[in-house]
């Protein structure tokens, strides 16, 4: 075995480590942390004095 | 309220603040080198001549105009979504002052001739040492405020400033390894083809998480902000994400076609910029379709206007560097001005339209104002500085094709059709639209500057209070 072998596998391993993320991205049980993490930005408004407006709720 | 913990805003201003200085600067000298191609007589002084100031205008433009926008608003995204303030406060003032250093030392050496001559890494190797010491600074701030962070969650953007800040690290380190003959000159550590492909895998990944990555981490935060709702597809920006990582490395190789290096390499650099379509594609799609059921919002906000528009000019030079990768368009396109044109359409379309959203964003946030000083002077510089990119991609575009179906021209008998002078006559009308194109855009910029300067003439910096995370983060 030379050392292109083992680049091989590691090409192979990189686009076996790509797929699995786009699973776990897509998997249902990653659905509600995914979309806490998307209200991340709007748990609260930085506007100061008067304009702030609260957008807590949306952080459901 | 008084002795509630605020936000570290003092070295988000410094840096935003800068960005519209630096903008102003490189910008300026970038049309002053589009003037000295169509009056050569203005290269008046060696120190101001066209070979000393076209990598002052790179460097000013990506590391000081760019730089300053991504240091401000990284500092601003991971604060806000980590509800906590800046790891390492004094790290991060020692940032901003070694990055100020560091553009100046740059526009003193770089007109006085002292270069290592590689592209867009020309600065020699003190400085290189500089950058080292800022940049392992800014890594320590931003992922000791990661690691502090009052919720479970690392918000997508704080991903892609992230990946940006890991991997100019790597790449700086890799390609200005070199060995010091004296203080300002230097000799790369590598030799022949193998330093020309280190040199384009740093230069294509410099695109790709200095010019890409940071400034997608703008967009993930910017952009639902100011749309008012969260992104399109979170699942899909994590797989934009990781695609990116796993693809960008590769591409380099492409702007090494028909040279010395191998032609497997070339052919790969080639397929892999055409796989990265699909993942740039997929992010700007994303960031498109946040805006999905407040489409009305673009019609009278500016700052919306710049970001959705920079996402569109992300499209169009993302679908137009895969086709530029490809071997035969490559033939005609390179060492033309279609490169120059393509590399605009990113860099003015997408990299400074996104930063002066969010820097127009921010300012008012960072000085206790509601809103910018002047709506429709931001508008106004929305549609001058879109003219002056359309006026001026459009005429690159043209003389690019032009110059490379000149130079291939052949006579039945086998000699050139043309002289390369000739192409040079040819392409002065089109090089006059471009400088009045980089002039415009300049024109929006000091617009903007003055915008900025009586929104924030008076006003005490202001520093938010941290705030509680919402009880479902807690």
């Amino acid at each position: 075995m030379d050392i292109n072998d083992l680049r091989s596998i590691l090409t192979v391993l990189a686009f076996a480590t790509f797929m699995g993320i786009v699973v776990w991205a897509y998997s249902r049980r990653r659905r509600a942390a995914f979309e806490e993490a998307a209200n991340l930005p709007f748990t609260e408004d930085e506007l100061p004095g008067a304009a702030r407006q609260c957008k807590e709720g949306k952080a459901s | 309220m008084d002795n509630q913990a605020t936000y570290n805003y003092k070295v988000v201003r410094q840096f935003a603040v800068m960005t519209v200085v630096w903008g102003i600067v490189g910008m300026l000298v970038g049309v002053i080198i589009a003037a000295q191609l169509v009056w050569p007589d203005l290269n008046v002084h060696e120190w101001l001549s066209y070979g000393r100031l076209r990598p002052l205008h790179t460097n000013a433009v990506i590391f000081a105009f760019g730089g300053c926008a991504l240091f401000a608003t990284s500092y601003y995204v991971v604060q806000r979504t980590g509800h906590t303030p800046l790891f390492a406060p004094g790290l991060a003032a020692f940032t901003f002052w070694g990055w100020q250093l560091v553009i100046v030392l740059a526009a003193v050496t770089l007109p006085l001739g002292i270069t290592s001559s590689k592209e867009y890494a020309e600065l020699e190797w003190p400085i290189d040492i500089l950058i080292t010491l800022v940049w392992v600074s800014y890594a320590v701030v931003f992922f000791g405020t990661i690691m502090k962070r009052k919720v479970p969650h690392i918000y997508v953007a704080n991903w892609f400033y992230g990946g940006f800040i890991l991997t100019v690290a790597i790449l700086h380190l890799v390609n200005s390894c070199a060995i010091p003959v004296t203080l300002t000159k230097s000799y790369s550590c590598y030799a022949g083809v193998q330093d020309a492909m280190i040199q384009w895998w740093y230069g294509h990944n410099a695109v790709g998480f200095f010019l890409t990555a940071g400034f997608l981490g703008m967009m993930y935060y910017f952009v639902p902000k100011q749309a008012g709702r969260p992104v399109y597809s979170y699942r899909l920006s994590v797989v934009h994400f990781w695609a990116l990582i796993f693809t960008y490395m590769w591409a380099g190789p492409h702007h090494l076609h028909y040279t010395a290096l191998p032609d497997w390499a070339q052919s790969i650099g080639m397929i892999f910029s055409l796989i990265l379509l699909a993942p740039s594609w997929g992010g700007m799609i994303n960031g498109i379709m946040t805006m999905s059921g407040a489409w009305h919002k673009l019609r009278d906000d500016p700052i919306l206007k710049f970001l959705i528009t920079s996402l569109s000019f992300y499209g169009m030079s993302t679908f137009e560097g895969p086709m530029m990768s490809i071997k035969t368009v490559n033939a005609l396109s390179h060492y033309t001005d279609w490169t120059v044109g393509h590399v605009h359409s990113g860099a003015l379309g997408w990299v400074a339209f996104i930063s002066i959203g969010s820097i127009y964003y921010l300012i008012p946030r960072l000085f206790g104002r509601e809103q910018m000083h002047s709506i429709k002077l931001m508008t106004v510089h929305f549609w001058i500085a879109t003219i002056g990119v359309v006026l001026y991609i459009a005429a690159m575009w043209i003389a690019g094709v032009m110059q490379g179906l000149m130079w291939r021209a052949t006579n039945p008998d086998g000699t050139l059709t043309y002289a390369f002078v000739e192409s040079v006559k040819s392409t002065y009308p089109f090089w006059t639209i471009r400088f009045l194109g980089g002039l415009m855009f300049l024109v929006g910029m000091l617009l903007m500057a003055w915008n900025v300067w009586k929104t924030v003439a008076g006003q005490k910096p202001y520093d938010a209070p941290v705030l509680a995370p919402a009880g479902s983060h807690a």
